[in-house]
């Protein structure tokens, strides 16, 4: 069987993000980059579909400027077996994101992918399910377990009343939650074996893609910013303001 | 311009979540509301009544029970000319179905929407809240998850919409619900509660949640949680308030052994009021609340449950 992972690279989550002076974008200039974190959760579920003896080959997907392999680098290095990235330096939405991996889909033939239920830049949380939709694919998103079977895999989603699990036809797709796994760290021999490793580019023009954005971005700003309040000195200072300054309780 | 809002509910109750995306639909134009479910006949009774919805479209059928994505996808999207707008709460539910519909039809999603500048120009947070982007829509029908904090609840009594029956309801077959494990609790839903406690990695174990739970009790609150929380296992998954588990704004919230990282403060930085309890007067969270105590929680707590006795 055969499992591709898609990996967005995005700003690290460890860094305070500032919009720029134009208010077009957050600035990314000078930043570091990353894995988005669900996919690192997604790339960890590959490899150890891999090692389970489930999957036989695990492809990382990226789409994006030619930095991009980087990313792709890292998912190699932690184990996946070679990548394809689509370059362009395009700001590609979640729906052009999707139809580029349903022509890879469509090349490759992977019998599962798993992407990250939401990417930390844009949190679209969109592209699985569309990639799922133009497959005409089962979708089991926000995902913390997978258990595979001869043909289906059951997968357990965390819904907003607790846990649910639904049974889906393969071939299918997944998105990854934060409770499926924690993601191994590579190893530096690891880091070696994957400079040895491929990666296939392509571009949109090339898979016949139209990746037009559909939203303009008219305006980026920081959210109005909270006022730090007042230190209270105890408990009873505490439930008094709240009766009768805030009137809250 | 008419509006098709996606009813968030359980075949039983019409869940709150529905009242704010109607609000924000609203906005836009006049506004119908799809009840898709089995045996759903109370809910779309219920979904009648809210203030300005003009009709209510009842899809019943067993394919419909559990919400599978690639049953109700494909039945929205017949269901969608004729709409400009169609919108659903950015619930988990939501979130599963929107973007199947918008690729189906080939449009963009607008994700999790906080306010609706234009018919085609919505305001929503990016880098979990710490930008926000003002999008404008060129495409022919907007398809739109509608983040619930951002809109007051449109009125649940007022309205008499008329009802109309959905036929031709499909099973895909490509998915089956097997079963489901959910959080039972007397207390209010963490999305829609007045007053939410959550408590953070400082809470040690799972055991000591009780405490909060006790004061949630007194205070007709909902008990929330940290990821770091979530993630050592002390509480279930559907406690989790943040950017990537729920967005929460309540007239109270009481963020208790919880030093603030970003992705929490993106679940709960809307509450009309945030007190912090935390014992290192450090932490960030005590940047964004109105009232801090620093203090020792397991001191702190029981004394606040004493002093509401009061």
């Amino acid at each position: 069987m055969k499992v591709l992972v898609a990996v967005k690279r995005v700003v690290d989550y460890n860094v305070k993000i500032r919009v720029n002076s134009d208010q077009t974008a957050v600035e990314t200039a000078n930043v570091k980059m990353s894995m988005n974190p669900f996919d690192e959760i997604a790339v960890e579920e590959g490899i150890r579909l891999k090692e389970a003896g489930t999957a036989s080959e695990l492809i990382a997907f990226s789409i994006g400027p030619k930095q991009s392999q980087e990313t792709i680098r890292t998912a190699l290095a932690m184990g996946a077996d070679r990548g394809i990235l689509v370059e362009t330096d395009t700001m590609v939405e979640p729906l052009a994101v999707a139809k580029c991996l349903k022509a890879v889909v469509e090349k490759e033939n992977p019998d599962l992918v798993i992407v990250g239920k939401q990417a930390i830049d844009d949190d679209s949380n969109q592209t699985g399910q569309m990639l799922a939709a133009l497959l005409g694919w089962s979708q089991g998103t926000f995902a913390s377990n997978l258990d595979l079977s001869d043909g289906s895999i059951k997968v357990t989603r965390e819904v907003d009343g607790g846990l649910e699990t639904v049974d889906l036809k393969m071939p299918a797709v997944v998105t990854t939650d934060l409770r499926l796994n924690e993601p191994r760290y590579a190893s530096l021999p690891n880091i070696m074996k994957a400079k040895k490793k491929t990666i296939d580019l392509t571009n949109p023009e090339e898979l016949g893609i139209d990746i037009s954005p559909r939203l303009t971005v008219l305006k980026v700003e920081e959210p109005a910013k909270r006022i730090a309040g007042v230190m209270v000195e105890d408990v009873a200072q505490l439930v008094d303001k709240l009766r009768n300054e805030a009137k809250v309780i | 311009m008419s509006v098709l809002v996606i009813a968030e509910h359980d075949n039983a109750e019409l869940k709150p979540a529905t009242l704010n995306t109607v609000a924000a639909a609203t906005q836009l134009g006049d506004v119908d509301i799809l009840v898709a479910g089995d045996n759903c006949s109370a809910v779309a009774d219920t979904a009648a009544k809210i203030a300005g919805v003009g009709k209510v479209l009842k899809a019943d059928a067993p394919a419909l029970k559990t919400g599978l994505a690639e049953n109700i996808a494909p039945m929205i999207v017949e269901l969608s000319s004729g709409y400009s707008h169609i919108l659903a709460p950015a619930t988990t539910h939501g979130k599963n179905i929107m973007p199947r519909v918008a690729a189906l039809l080939d449009v963009a999603q607008i994700s999790e929407i906080t306010s609706v500048v234009s018919a085609d120009t919505f305001v929503r947070p990016i880098y979990a809240g710490n930008a926000m982007a003002t999008v404008q829509s060129a495409d022919a029908i907007k398809i739109i998850t509608v983040r619930t904090t951002g809109f007051d609840a449109a009125p649940a009594e007022g309205g008499s919409a008329t009802l109309e029956d959905v036929s031709n309801i499909m099973d895909a077959a490509l998915s089956s619900f097997v079963g489901q494990e959910l959080t039972v609790s007397e207390r209010p839903e963490l999305t829609s509660a007045k007053v939410v406690i959550s408590g953070g990695r400082g809470m040690q174990s799972g055991e000591n949640f009780p405490m909060l739970e006790e004061i949630a009790d007194k205070l007709g609150a909902a008990v929330g949680a940290s990821r770091a929380a979530v993630d050592a296992g002390f509480v279930p998954n559907d406690y989790q308030v943040g950017q990537t588990g729920k967005v929460v704004a309540p007239d109270l919230y009481i963020a208790v052994g919880i030093s603030g990282a970003i992705q929490h403060l993106a679940g709960m930085k809307d509450s009309k009021v945030i007190v912090a309890i935390n014992k290192d007067e450090e932490a960030p969270i005590f940047q964004v609340a109105d009232y801090g105590l620093v203090d020792d929680l397991f001191e702190a707590v029981p004394a606040l449950s004493a002093e509401l006795d009061k």
